[in-house]
């Protein structure tokens, strides 16, 4: 009879150097090692460097006085500020630049992408166009461009290129005028996040009574039909008023512009409320058009403008009255127009009970130069504009793809279900897309934030250019600055990531 | 017999063809004006056409001062583009500081490159694999010894007098070939099991892609000889060539490990139950796959690499944008409203050419090895 050796079988014998185990940690100590030595050597190096060029080390340089200028800050800086001012000052000038220009390239980029996935021939190739464009060319030579080749050739400071409400563009920047709010206007200001709040807390209760309901609550309804009213009142007087102005000057303008704005209010709450919203957007697209053509096109004549904007305008009103005769009744549509009256009337009625003034401190010509106002160096509008022009061709590209990455099945299946189209981007297609979305939109963000460090190739006081540059050749501490410059980014780089690990993990798809 | 059966005895005329299907006008209708907002947006996109391309065909051509042209009309009111200067100072654009009677010898590495890079990125051409050693490892010695000279009686030409397209091209060629198997190498190591390795791959890559490119570039000029012994010069386009190569290859392997993550384990374990070890199981199995999986990553990362030679400028080396810049500020003789804007155009022509085309083809190897997954 024959025994079964179910004994534990011996472990294969492989030679010591061949056992896997063995052969790794012999790898990494070896790896480890001589990454010691190499480190060592360096400090070594650098030392005997250091040495020999009688510098020291150490960040005790942070306390003493910079004695340099700084030509754009935000906090407040002098010669006689200290070194950690500087570091302080290079942080907050690349934030924002870096803010503003996340926020403007936001709006161009989503603009733009949506509009290189219209059906329409024109608006698509022209998006493509400014996408392979503006890609493909370095973002330095674009900043150089603009800086160097634009800004420069910007009118002189007593020709400065005069802009609506007191802008003023020329070889020294953007002027603008700065506000300057009085005591009480603290108030308005405290009633507006007030409002903002209140706002917010009723759509929640509304759209809450909603899902429960499925109707909105009947207060709601009725407010936001009297606030649809004041808004289009205030709109379409603000509208006629300005058409009046334009085309015929007469002497009682205002008090006609109330009389029809109280017309095309009245016929907004009854059964010809699309009828009101055709006149009025006739209005506005014919105010927009012929101002814009008649400025695009300087020699045409002026009938000519009048005419393509006119009939340009009776298009759009017919989009507009076809699409709003297919709106749903005001019971079943969202308030929007008394949130918006919330947040902006109540401040307003504050505004005007508490006496506040919010004046304007308008830039002044002078005899060389302006006073007074918000005066952005060209520096800051070339780089701000410059990275808004570069990072929004990605962003755009980042937005198709994620649209595209949407099933097309899922907008099917949207349409099976009968909802339309708003709602349907709105509930089906967006919060899709948006998952795809948003990391590469995030790391765009950081790009954003990193390029603005070109920023010192044009002399924006930027991190890199006033402390790995300006203070690091005046102090000669080489390795202090770049480390502490580098360990900014890495900061915000670190904060990104953690943030962006949050929202994945938020709203990662949950699979079987 | 009854006719129960009925036979048509004449033919039914043809059908008149469906109405506006194709064509001009079917086009247009489909593609410009398929509902009233396409209308609107048609003709709001004419008006803005009709503004802008007027004064930019004008501006580069209608009334722009051709190569014969002389600085005179540039100067003159309305004129546009001064491409007089371009074709004036081309020579500096594109060698910088090279002696003018030794421009032969980046005109033969120009066309070496050419002859050798050519073919290889052609699918058909034969003899891939001599190409590939005589452009990678070949090449580039002869290359070196041709342009900086000081052997077989060529005249030393130190590094300091490179510029132009020549420093351009050699940055991100050199850049691009060696960032590619850093990259790869960096990849690997951050899927090793191996802890060590493991975290020295992960610092490195998360340090290096947290920070711009300024600050790694500042760094390998500034530093780079600090770190060195005593009396060791690094040459400042061996500084920008380290400083490039390093942070495009924490790119690459982040590109690189993202095909490595698409490869179904069932790959690995194949190749190692065929008995091959860890190198030969990356080469053979699961390289070609997850390489292919990330060419348009790749190719990106390469045409981030050509636009970001341009950052050597802030570091002191001379490339194309440099020497632009300079002869816009320094060439008095040239100096008219226009010569600075047409000397960026240039250089952004330039850039955009080389950057187009690499996406282009990427488009096309794409479409060529994309065979495994295509139903």
């Amino acid at each position: 009879m024959t025994t079964l050796d179910t004994g534990p079988a011996a472990a294969p014998r492989v030679s010591f150097f061949n056992d896997p185990v063995i052969r790794g940690i012999i790898y990494q100590v070896v790896v480890a090692g001589l990454l010691i030595a190499f480190i060592a050597w360096i400090v070594g190096n650098t030392a005997a460097n250091l040495a020999a060029q009688n510098k020291t080390t150490g960040f005790d340089f942070l306390w003493k006085t910079a004695g340099f200028d700084i030509s754009f800050s935000l906090l407040p800086w002098s010669r006689a500020s200290f070194y950690w001012e500087a570091f302080l000052v290079g942080i907050t000038n690349t934030l924002l630049v870096a803010f503003i220009g996340i926020v403007l390239a936001t709006m161009l980029g989503f603009t733009i992408g949506i509009a290189r996935l219209s059906s329409n021939f024109i608006v698509s190739r022209l998006a493509t166009v400014y996408i392979e464009t503006i890609r493909n060319i370095p973002l330095l030579l674009q900043l150089f461009f603009w800086y160097f080749a634009v800004l420069k050739a910007m009118p002189a400071v007593r020709e400065s290129l005069a802009l609506p409400f007191d802008i003023f563009i020329n070889q020294r920047g953007l002027m603008l005028p700065r506000p300057t709010p009085d005591q009480e206007f603290t108030w308005v200001m405290v009633t507006f996040g007030l409002a903002v709040i209140v706002a917010i807390a009723l759509s929640v209760w509304a759209l809450r009574t909603r899902t429960l309901t499925g109707r909105y609550p009947r207060q709601i309804v009725l407010a936001g039909k009297a606030a649809d009213a004041c808004i289009t009142f205030l709109i379409a007087f603000v509208a006629l008023l300005v058409l009046l102005a334009v085309i015929f000057p007469i002497s009682n303008a205002p008090m006609l512009a109330a009389i029809l704005a109280v017309v095309i209010a009245a016929l907004s709450v009854t059964r010809f409320a699309a009828l009101a919203r055709g006149v009025l957007s006739f209005v506005i697209a014919f105010l927009i058009l012929d101002t814009a053509i008649g400025g695009m096109f300087s020699s045409l004549p002026g009938f000519v403008t009048t005419a393509v904007s006119a009939a340009v305008a009776l298009v759009i009103a017919r989009v507009v009255y076809s699409g709003a005769l297919e709106r749903p009744p005001s019971e079943a549509r969202f308030p929007l127009a008394l949130m918006a009256l919330i947040v902006i009337g109540v401040p307003a009625l504050v505004y005007w009970l508490t006496d506040a003034t919010l004046a304007f401190e308008v830039p002044v010509l002078e005899r060389f130069n302006f006073r007074g106002g918000l005066q952005l160096p060209p520096e800051f509008v070339a780089l701000a504009f410059g990275l808004t022009v570069y990072t929004a061709s990605f962003i755009a590209e980042t937005v198709r793809a994620g649209i595209q990455a949407v099933n097309k099945g899922q907008t099917e299946a949207a349409q099976s279900l009968g909802l339309k189209e708003g709602d349907r981007l709105r509930l089906v297609i967006v919060p899709q897309a948006m998952r795809v979305i948003v990391p590469p939109l995030t790391s765009q963000y950081l790009n954003l934030t990193k390029n603005s460090s070109l920023g010192a190739a044009i002399g924006y006081p930027e991190l890199v250019n006033v402390f790995a540059g300006t203070a690091l050749n005046q102090t000669g501490r080489a390795i202090e600055c770049i480390a502490l410059t580098m360990l900014v980014y890495l900061i915000f780089s670190l904060l990104t990531s953690v943030i962006m690990n949050w929202y994945n993990a938020r709203v990662s798809l949950v699979e079987r | 017999m009854t006719d129960i059966g009925f036979v048509r005895a004449d033919m039914v005329d043809a059908r008149p063809a469906p109405h506006r299907t194709s064509g001009a006008v079917a086009w247009a209708q489909k593609n410009l004006f398929a509902t009233p907002l396409d209308g609107v947006l048609t003709v709001l996109g004419a008006i803005f056409l009709l503004w802008i391309i007027p004064p930019i065909y004008n501006f580069f051509i209608g009334h722009a001062v051709g190569p014969a042209g002389t600085v005179e009309e540039c100067r003159m009111e309305n004129a546009g583009a001064c491409w007089a200067y371009i074709h004036s100072e081309m020579e500096f654009f594109i060698y910088g500081f090279y002696d003018i009677p030794e421009q032969w010898r980046p005109n033969i590495v120009f066309a070496l490159g050419a002859a050798l890079l050519i073919p290889l990125l052609m699918p058909k051409v034969p003899f891939k694999r001599t190409n590939a050693v005589l452009f990678l490892f070949v090449y580039p010695i002869v290359s070196y010894y041709l342009l900086a000279g000081g052997v077989f009686g060529l005249k030393p030409m130190p590094t300091e007098k490179w510029g132009g397209l020549l420093v351009t091209l050699i940055i991100s060629v050199v850049g691009i070939t060696l960032s590619f198997p850093i990259g790869i190498i960096l990849a690997l190591g951050r899927q090793s099991k191996m802890p060590v390795i493991k975290t020295l791959c992960i610092g490195f890559i998360e340090l290096v892609r947290a920070v711009p490119l300024i600050s790694v570039l500042f760094m390998a000029s500034i530093m780079l000889p600090l770190f060195m012994p005593q009396g060791m010069t690094i040459d400042k386009l061996l500084r920008a060539l380290v400083g490039v190569t390093l942070f495009t290859s924490a790119y690459m392997a982040e590109v690189v490990r993202g095909g490595l993550q698409a490869i179904p384990r069932g790959q690995y374990e194949a190749g190692a139950s065929l008995g091959l070890s860890y190198w030969q199981r990356m080469y053979f199995i699961i390289l070609p796959q997850a390489l292919k999986h990330v060419i348009p990553g790749i190719v990106n990362s390469f045409i981030a690499l050509f636009k970001d030679t341009s950052l050597v400028y802030i570091v002191g080396m001379k490339d194309l944008l440099e020497a632009v810049k300079t002869k816009n500020d320094t060439a008095l003789e040239w100096q008219s409203a226009n010569t600075a804007t047409t000397g960026y155009l240039f250089a952004a022509m330039v850039f955009w050419v080389f950057c187009f085309g690499m996406s282009r083809y990427s488009i096309y190897m794409e479409r060529r090895l994309n065979t495994g997954y295509k139903r």
